[in-house]
């Protein structure tokens, strides 16, 4: 008796171990750019850098227009074929999966392969066009997370008496998507976005290849040149990361689920 | 002039026939019901006449204006579903508003319809909570509003009332009704629960496979059911397996014993033939018109407060009759000898396969 219950907070303890000594150890080891004293001069560096701020911009503008379009993409995806194509939806679900599968590097070499300078769509041609190729290939990144979030946000609600409901009542398709079944999806895109914020900010494969000043290659580049500021930028985007979960949770809690009168 | 007019109407997925020639011609604020049991093509025809589902063959009109091909969006017609469909995100009064607002009204009349069919559903108090702060009977109401607010020319209620507990369905079914009349618009309701078609109707439609057993007022419809289905499905009745003695004359052979009916019989003499018989028509005592007797043996005898149901066995038969709970009268034992009586009028003849 005594035993079974030791064992559980035995593991528990293994497992806080395995996943904060190293987090701590790094984030004493931040605190060690002066000799001799604790300080917060690392961070310092780093925020203070020109760079970081430049490159984490971008990022974050990379990051917000890849949740628009990943949105604007598979919101009505999902809707219509959960309304008119059920039978697809195993097929689809298997391409959303497949960023999961392919790596990012066989991704970027694909899109050099085909929108290089002198193809029929030279994407890679100039900086604009090739931070589009960037924000296409990150929805496509983030595809499995946005999917399958949004999929289960319209489980949840009848979508196709929802639809019914509203076109007898005289709406066209775009109101629907627009008023009816985007309102109540809300907190899945959300969580979606945030997950899809949280993948975009540190990616490194994408961003580098294709030369974008991101903030990926930015902490690759503090890494291999500087002693403390990589901890220093390690333990700031663990924080950033954790935000986004935060912010999932409190955004994740959906209204309408959490208090129900009893009737 | 008929105001919603189904002629021929079909519905086919693959090789399967859902909807076989429908036809019905509905007047102006008629209240008619499709009945039948699940699977029987009442709820796709009603979702062909809304346009959520697009008809085989066949021509759907409403108001003189052919629809069939039209999408739902421009039919003008409200629709109630059975799980509410109420938009989750919007309270009562935006989910009233919502039509209107597609239609782009001006903000003052929205305002003033919303006020006015909350109103009318009994529910203004209710018009800033969400539906999730509503019971199942209030979210109903909300709907009902909701498709009345755009004042359409045809309202489709697809078993509305079938989520709800019974108390509320019954307050709710007489609502309904009442509703209906005053605002007198043409209705087309679906349910497979027979008492809600019969208190409701004004005609009703009875389905079975995908076409119409028969077509009626409840009056018709319960009292001279046309075919076995219709007299199983409306009612408590009992349908019982008799030899044909003497057609012409009615006279008919059950558990050998014999019996008249006031019609003639389909069958020819000799063949076999389904009659029903209907539990109220049949009592223990002798009214004294010279009706039908017959002997038979108690076998069961259950107690439903105001009425008591009881089950004679007459040979291989058993007839099943009520009688109304009368306090100094105690009811008969199993096993009981005794003599039922009904009128040759209450003995129906079915028919056995509708043309």
């Amino acid at each position: 008796m005594r035993r079974a219950r030791i064992l559980p907070w035995l593991a528990l303890a293994v497992g806080v171990i395995y996943f904060l000594v190293p987090l701590i150890a790094t984030f004493e080891f931040s605190l060690r750019i002066l000799r001799g004293r604790y300080s917060f001069q690392a961070y310092a560096n780093v925020l203070g850098d020109p760079q970081f701020q430049s490159t984490f911009l971008f990022s974050v503008v990379v990051a917000v227009a890849t949740i628009v379009v990943g949105t604007l993409l598979v919101v009505p995806t999902a809707y219509w074929i959960r309304l008119k194509l059920p039978r697809m939806r195993p097929y689809v679900e298997f391409v959303t999966l497949l960023p999961l599968v392919i790596p990012a590097i066989v991704l970027v070499f694909g899109y050099l392969k085909l929108y290089n300078s002198s193809s029929i769509l030279p994407l890679t041609a100039a900086d604009w066009s090739t931070n589009v190729l960037l924000v296409f290939g990150y929805v496509t990144l983030a595809l499995p997370y946005m999917y399958r979030a949004v999929d289960t946000g319209l489980r949840a609600i009848d979508v196709r008496s929802l639809t019914e409901a509203a076109e007898s009542l005289g709406a066209a398709r775009a109101t629907i998507l627009f008023q009816v079944i985007l309102p109540n999806v809300k907190v899945a895109v959300m969580s979606g976005a945030f997950l899809t914020f949280a993948i975009v900010i540190g990616e490194f494969t994408l961003a580098s290849l294709l030369d974008r000043p991101a903030f990926g290659p930015y902490l690759q580049l503090v890494g291999a040149n500087k002693a403390y500021e990589p901890a220093a930028l390690a333990i700031i985007a663990f924080a950033i990361t954790w935000a986004c979960m935060g912010l999932i949770q409190v955004f994740g809690r959906d209204p309408r689920t959490a208090s129900r009168p009893a009737f | 002039m008929s105001f919603l007019v189904i002629e021929n109407l079909r519905k086919t997925y693959g090789d399967h026939q859902v909807v076989q020639a429908f036809d019905i011609a509905v007047k102006r604020g008629e209240f008619v019901s499709f009945l039948g049991p699940s699977g029987c093509g009442k709820t796709t025809t009603l979702r062909m006449i809304a346009g959520f589902e697009t008809a085989t063959a066949g021509t759907i009109r409403i108001d003189g204006r052919d629809v069939t091909h039209l999408p739902p969006n421009q039919r003008n017609v409200g629709m109630v579903f059975q799980s509410y469909a109420l938009f989750p995100n919007m309270t009562a009064a935006q989910n009233v508003a919502f039509g209107l607002k597609v239609a782009k009204k001006p903000a003052a009349e929205i305002k003033r319809r919303v006020d006015e069919m909350l109103g009318v559903v009994k529910l203004p108090h209710l018009a800033g909570r969400y539906p999730y702060q509503m019971s199942g009977g209030q979210q109903q109401r909300v709907a009902l509003a909701r498709a009345l607010a755009t004042s359409p020319q045809l309202l489709l209620l697809d078993e509305p009332l079938s989520a709800l507990d019974a108390k509320v369905r019954v307050a709710l079914r007489e609502e309904l009704k009442n509703l209906q009349r005053d605002l007198g618009i043409t209705t087309v309701y679906v349910t497979h629960d027979q008492e809600e078609a019969l208190s409701m109707s004004d005609r009703i439609v009875v389905m079975s496979d995908g076409r119409i057993e028969q077509l009626g007022t409840p009056f018709e419809i319960y009292n001279n059911p046309r075919t076995r289905f219709v007299a199983a499905f409306v009612g408590t009745l009992n349908i019982l397996k008799a030899q044909v003695i003497d057609a012409a004359q009615g006279a008919i052979r059950i558990g050998g014993q014999d019996f008249r009916a006031a019609r003639q019989l389909p069958e020819r003499n000799g063949e076999t033939c389904s009659v029903a018989l209907r539990p109220e028509a049949v009592t223990l005592h002798d009214p004294g018109n010279g009706g039908n007797r017959v002997k038979g043996t108690i076998e069961d005898v259950s107690f439903l407060g105001a009425v008591v149901r009881i089950k004679v066995g007459v040979g291989d038969s058993r007839i099943m009759l009520d009688r109304f709970n009368t306090p100094n009268l105690p009811p008969p034992v199993r096993g009981e000898t005794v003599t039922l009586h009904f009128a040759p009028e209450d003995v129906l003849p079915l028919e056995s396969v509708v043309a």
